[in-house]
């Protein structure tokens, strides 16, 4: 048999080879280097995620919308406007994270500090190609890739016994999730003859009991990755116990990219004559994980584990423009807008309470937070305004991405679910007010940690939601030409 | 021949061993052992689906391949992590991590 080397575009994928290359190249230079050079670790990657953000711009601005790389004919990865938007929005993830791990490493005592930024790299890449694939291998990839850098990160704190109980615990049901996943793929791609995702939507129907049952199979491995109820179980634990810098990292970055693949299975693998099986499940899950995330949040003092309810709660939201798909054309750039709300708000909460967090894992408690705005009124209010924008109030940004969500779903004739998602969006203001009320109202002490990293990533974050929520116009478009200039299938066309 | 559903009957019992096992297993080593398992039962499914139904394209036994790989690496960050738990309790029973709790 002879062998062809298949004609890939490297320019296209370029954001990614970037971002895995950088990656390597921290991998060797971390066993050559002496240690005081390692310190320069973090930089290097944040020069290869400017760079790769660079190319994503040059590409987007580019208009190239797609590579081909053959296997059997199809490309096996898409690189549309969905993709560039998903890849500026982990590129963003990743600099902010790198911006406040600079300080917080320092602060926890962790000193294995190159090593940790190599496995942010991978990461990113992972997430990336959650973004862009177009076949049902690399989906699977992407997420190993996306997921086993993350349960090392969650123990580096080590010697911390939370730490490793963390790490520990999200690799068990991690690679669990991810036997679900891809038992899930390998059933769809033998009902369907291919791996291919314009080909599996051919051939679905033909697939019968199988194809459903390989799509319900892959959507609770996802499920889990995202944090849906009733496979939510491992967040507040891992998110409590890890390093926050990792939390804030992994509560954007695992999430987005975990529904990055599932729009793109559910718009594009799956036909439309199916969707009222599908759409039904979400909404359920969706409904579900509404109402939990948000009502057990209120009983939290912890503001990590507090934080990790109320991530879950998030991905109820996104769950419900997914739900609302096959049926409102808006759907894919009301769940966009919404990650994009979701990225900037959290990741500034978390770099303010990376502030008041003191080391060895103290100072997370509400009670830490009691007379914050007596000693910084900068960052109370700063944190109060994230916190409005997590409950969704007009002028932040977080309103303009529940607004747009709400309406999909309505478009979708949700209407029970949005119902579900007003109410426990009002239930979720008592437990975010509590943080601004801890702040305002009581006395107490404890300095605030300042670095110029620290500083630079919430001023970032701040002014990203800020500028969403006072001048929507320019992000909806943004996030409804990436959701056009794809090849998703949407209601109407 | 063996008819395909064979292979998959067997692929779906390796499955639910591997399911039944991480949740009644309370050894961190046995529940990454049914992992495993759970991945080899992906495995199973794959080169059945690849050998009956498209024999011409390759993309089968590659993503097998993967599997492989991606196994390889999970037991090994599982191990290492069990491990240094290990050190730290001398135990690693699952119900004994139990400080992250509300």
């Amino acid at each position: 048999m002879e062998f062809q080397a298949p004609a890939i575009n490297i320019a296209i994928i370029l954001p990614v080879v970037i971002v895995a290359g950088f990656g390597l190249v921290l991998m060797i230079l971390d066993m050559l280097m002496e240690d005081e050079l390692r310190g320069l670790g973090p930089w290097i990657s944040l020069g290869g995620l400017v760079l790769a953000g660079l190319q994503t711009i040059a590409l987007w601005l580019g208009g190239s919308y797609e590579t081909f790389i053959p296997v059997g004919g199809h490309p096996m990865v898409v690189v549309d406007g969905y993709a560039h938007f998903f890849n500026m929005l982990f590129i963003i993830t990743g600099i902010l994270a790198i911006l406040m791990s600079m300080p917080y490493l320092i602060k926890a005592d962790i000193d294995e500090k190159a090593e940790y930024y190599m496995l942010l790299m991978f990461s990113i890449s992972g997430m990336m190609l959650m973004g862009m694939a177009n076949d049902l291998l690399l989906i699977f990839i992407g997420l190993e890739l996306l997921s086993i850098p993350l349960y090392v990160m969650c123990g580096i704190a080590r010697p911390r016994e939370a730490s490793e109980e963390s790490a520990m615990k999200y690799f068990l049901l991690g690679a669990f999730a991810s036997g679900f996943l891809v038992f899930g793929l390998a059933l769809l791609y033998g009902a369907t003859g291919s791996t291919a995702l314009p080909v599996v939507v051919e051939n679905f129907t033909a697939g019968g009991v199988i194809a459903y049952t390989g799509l319900a199979m892959q959507l609770v491995g996802l499920a889990f990755k995202v944090g849906a109820v009733p496979f939510h179980m491992w967040t507040p634990d891992v998110y409590e116990g890890a390093p926050t810098a990792v939390t804030a990292f992994m509560s954007v970055g695992a999430k987005v990219g975990g529904f990055a693949a599932m729009i793109r299975i559910l718009a594009e693998a799956v036909p439309q004559e199916s969707a009222p099986i599908w759409t039904t499940a979400i909404a359920i899950i969706a409904a579900a994980t509404l109402i939990l995330g948000n009502v057990v949040a209120i009983s939290q003092t912890n503001i990590k584990r507090m934080l990790a309810y109320s991530s879950i709660a998030h991905g109820g939201y996104i769950l419900m423009a997914v739900a609302a798909l096959p049926f409102s054309g808006d759907a894919v750039s009301a769940s966009l807008t919404y990650m994009l709300t979701y990225m900037f708000t959290n990741l500034g909460a978390f770099a303010v309470i990376m502030m008041v967090e003191k080391s060895g894992n103290r100072g997370v408690l509400l009670e830490d937070y009691k007379g914050l705005s007596k000693r910084n009124l900068g960052m109370a209010l700063i944190l109060a305004y994230f916190m409005f924008s997590l409950i969704g109030m007009p002028l932040t940004g977080g309103f303009i991405g529940k607004f747009v969500v709400f309406q999909a779903a309505i478009d979708a004739n949700l209407i029970w679910l949005t119902i579900i998602g007003v109410v426990t969006a009002a239930v979720s203001a008592y437990y975010y007010l509590r943080v601004v009320f801890y702040m305002f109202m009581f006395d107490g002490q404890g300095d605030l940690e300042f670095s110029p990293a620290m500083m630079t990533a919430t001023t970032v974050a701040l002014v990203a939601t800020l500028a969403i929520g006072f001048f929507p116009g320019l992000w909806l478009n943004l996030a409804r030409t990436a959701s056009l200039a794809s090849q998703l299938l949407m209601a109407g066309g | 021949m063996i008819p395909l559903s064979w292979y998959l009957i067997v692929s779906a019992c390796l499955f639910c061993i591997g399911l039944y096992g991480v949740m009644a297993r309370r050894n961190a080593v046995a529940m990454l052992m049914a992992v495993e398992l759970t991945l080899n039962a992906v495995n199973i499914n794959l080169i059945a689906f690849w050998r009956y139904n498209n024999p011409g394209e390759p993309i089968g036994v590659a993503w097998a391949i993967f599997v492989l790989t991606v196994a390889a690496a999970e037991a090994a960050v599982g191990l290492a992590l069990i491990i240094s738990i290990y050190r730290q309790r001398d135990s690693v029973v699952a119900e004994e991590l139990d400080i992250l709790k509300y």
